[in-house]
C-alpha cells in the first residue's frame, strides 16, 4: 500500500529568513528546502530575498548566488549550466525541471525549490539516485549483438532506422520524469519508471541491436513495465521535451504484436 | 559516525497541493469516479430490487432518490459515469499509441471535461423535460 503522507522525520518546518540588503529595488523571494544530515533536525525551508539586478537570469544562478554570498553550506548538484548534463534537476515552482534552464522571470510569486519528489535526501537539494541508476543499468543500455562486427567499418544503419532514435537518444537521465510519476513513487523498487523505460525502448528500436526479443522478455512484467497507468506527468515535465509516455506505449504495442 | 535516516522529499505536497498538475488531476479523477461508480451501483441495485419487492418498497426508494439529496447523489453519479466513460475512451486511444503528444494530451483532457459535463447536463435536461418540469 502506498504511503501518502511524509514520515515524521521528513515533515518540512519553516527555517531562517535572510532579508535583502537595504536599497534593493528588484527583490525576489526564494524558498529553498534544506536538510543537514549532521543537525539531527527535520528538513526546513529557508527564505532568501535576492537582488535580481545582481543575479543571473536562471534559477541555478540564484542558487549559486546564495551559496557564494549568503549561505555557503547550501548544497546542490550542478555542472554544465546549459541543460545537457542533467545534474541540477530539482522541483522548482511545483514542477520538476533543470535549474539551469528555468528562467526566474517565468515564475510568478515566490520561487519554491525542493529536491526531486519522493526521493531519499542526501543533503539539501541532493537526492539519492542510486536506485535510479541501478534501474538504468538493469535495462542493459548498450548495443548487444551476436554477429561479429564488420572488420573494416562500423555497423551501419539506414537514415530511416537512425531517425527512429530521434526523441530517445537526447535523454540526459536527469530523473525529472521518473520522480514526477506517482506509480514510481509508490513502487520505486519494482517499477522501472519512465526514464529507464524510454532508454529501454531506445535500444529496442535500434536496428543494430540483436537482442530485441530478450529485451522485451525482461520488460514483460506486471510491475517493471505495466505499473505505468498513463498518468503522463513524465511527458509533461521532461525539460528536454521528450515523450517517455509515448515510448512506454510503443513498448506495450510491440509486446502485444508479439502475442497476436 | 552514525548516519541519520534520510528524509523523504515532499511529493504529493508539491504535485497536488502546491501546483496541481493537469495530467495527474485527470488521472486521479478517473480513479475516484471509478470508486464512486462502484458505490453508486449498489444504490442502483437497491433501486432495482425495490421495483421487484413491490409498490410499497418502490415508493420508498423513489422517495429517497427523488428527494433533493437523492437527486444530488444521482447528479454526481451520472457525472462519474460520463467522466469515467469519456476518459476511458481517451485511455483506449492512448493504448493504440495515438494522441500522446503533450498538446494532444492537454486538448483531449479538456475535451473529456467539457463532454462529460455536457452529457451530464443534457441527461438531466432531457430527464426533467420528459416528465414535464421539476416537481
Amino acid at each position: 500500500m502506498a504511503e501518502f503522507r511524509l514520515p515524521p522525520n521528513s515533515v518540512v518546518r519553516t527555517g531562517k529568513h535572510y532579508p535583502a540588503k537595504d536599497g534593493v529595488t528588484r527583490s525576489k523571494r526564494f524558498q529553498i528546502y534544506r536538510w543537514d544530515p549532521d543537525s539531527g533536525e527535520n528538513p526546513r525551508t529557508d527564505t532568501f530575498d535576492l537582488d535580481l539586478d545582481r543575479c543571473g537570469p536562471m534559477v541555478l544562478d540564484a542558487l549559486i548566488k546564495v551559496k557564494d554570498e549568503v549561505d555557503s553550506t547550501l548544497t546542490f548538484r550542478r555542472s554544465c549550466r546549459e541543460g545537457v548534463c542533467g545534474s541540477c534537476a530539482m522541483n522548482i515552482d511545483g514542477t520538476n525541471t533543470l535549474a539551469c534552464t528555468q528562467s526566474i522571470e517565468d515564475i510568478k510569486g515566490d520561487v519554491r525549490i525542493y529536491p526531486l519528489p519522493h526521493s531519499a535526501v542526501v543533503k539539501d537539494l541532493v537526492p539519492d539516485l542510486n536506485q535510479f541508476y541501478a534501474q538504468y543499468a538493469a535495462i542493459q543500455p548498450w548495443m548487444k549483438t551476436q554477429t561479429p562486427a564488420p572488420p573494416d567499418r562500423e555497423r551501419l544503419q539506414s537514415k530511416e532506422d537512425r531517425e527512429k532514435l530521434d526523441g530517445l537518444y537526447e535523454c540526459i537521465l536527469c530523473a525529472c520524469c521518473s520522480t514526477s510519476c506517482p506509480s514510481y513513487w509508490w513502487n520505486p523498487d519494482r517499477y522501472l519508471g519512465p526514464a529507464s523505460l524510454l532508454q529501454a525502448y531506445r535500444w529496442i528500436v535500434d536496428s543494430r541491436d540483436e537482442y530485441t526479443g530478450e529485451r522485451l522478455d525482461f520488460l514483460d512484467d506486471s510491475f517493471r513495465l505495466y505499473r505505468c497507468h498513463t498518468i503522463l506527468n513524465c511527458t509533461r515535465t521532461c525539460p528536454k521535451s521528450l515523450n517517455p509516455g509515448k515510448a512506454i506505449s510503443e513498448i506495450r504495442k510491440l509486446l502485444l504484436n508479439r502475442t497476436v | 559516525m552514525t548516519t541519520r535516516e534520510r528524509p523523504l522529499s515532499p511529493h504529493l505536497e508539491l504535485y497536488v497541493i502546491q501546483k496541481p498538475q493537469f495530467t495527474m488531476a485527470l488521472s486521479m479523477t478517473h480513479r475516484i469516479t471509478g470508486v464512486l461508480l462502484f458505490f453508486g451501483l449498489i444504490v442502483i441495485a437497491w433501486w432495482l430490487l425495490a421495483i421487484v419487492a413491490g409498490p410499497e418498497a418502490y415508493a420508498g426508494a423513489q422517495g429517497v432518490l427523488g428527494s433533493w439529496f437523492g437527486r444530488l447523489i444521482l447528479l454526481g453519479w451520472s457525472f462519474c459515469l460520463f467522466y469515467h466513460l469519456c476518459n476511458g475512451i481517451r485511455h483506449l486511444i492512448w493504448d493504440t499509441g495515438r494522441g500522446m503528444e503533450i498538446r494532444q494530451i492537454e486538448c483531449s483532457g479538456i475535451a473529456v471535461l467539457i463532454v462529460s459535463i455536457g452529457l451530464t447536463l443534457l441527461t438531466w435536461i432531457l430527464a426533467y423535460a420528459s416528465r414535464g418540469g421539476p416537481a
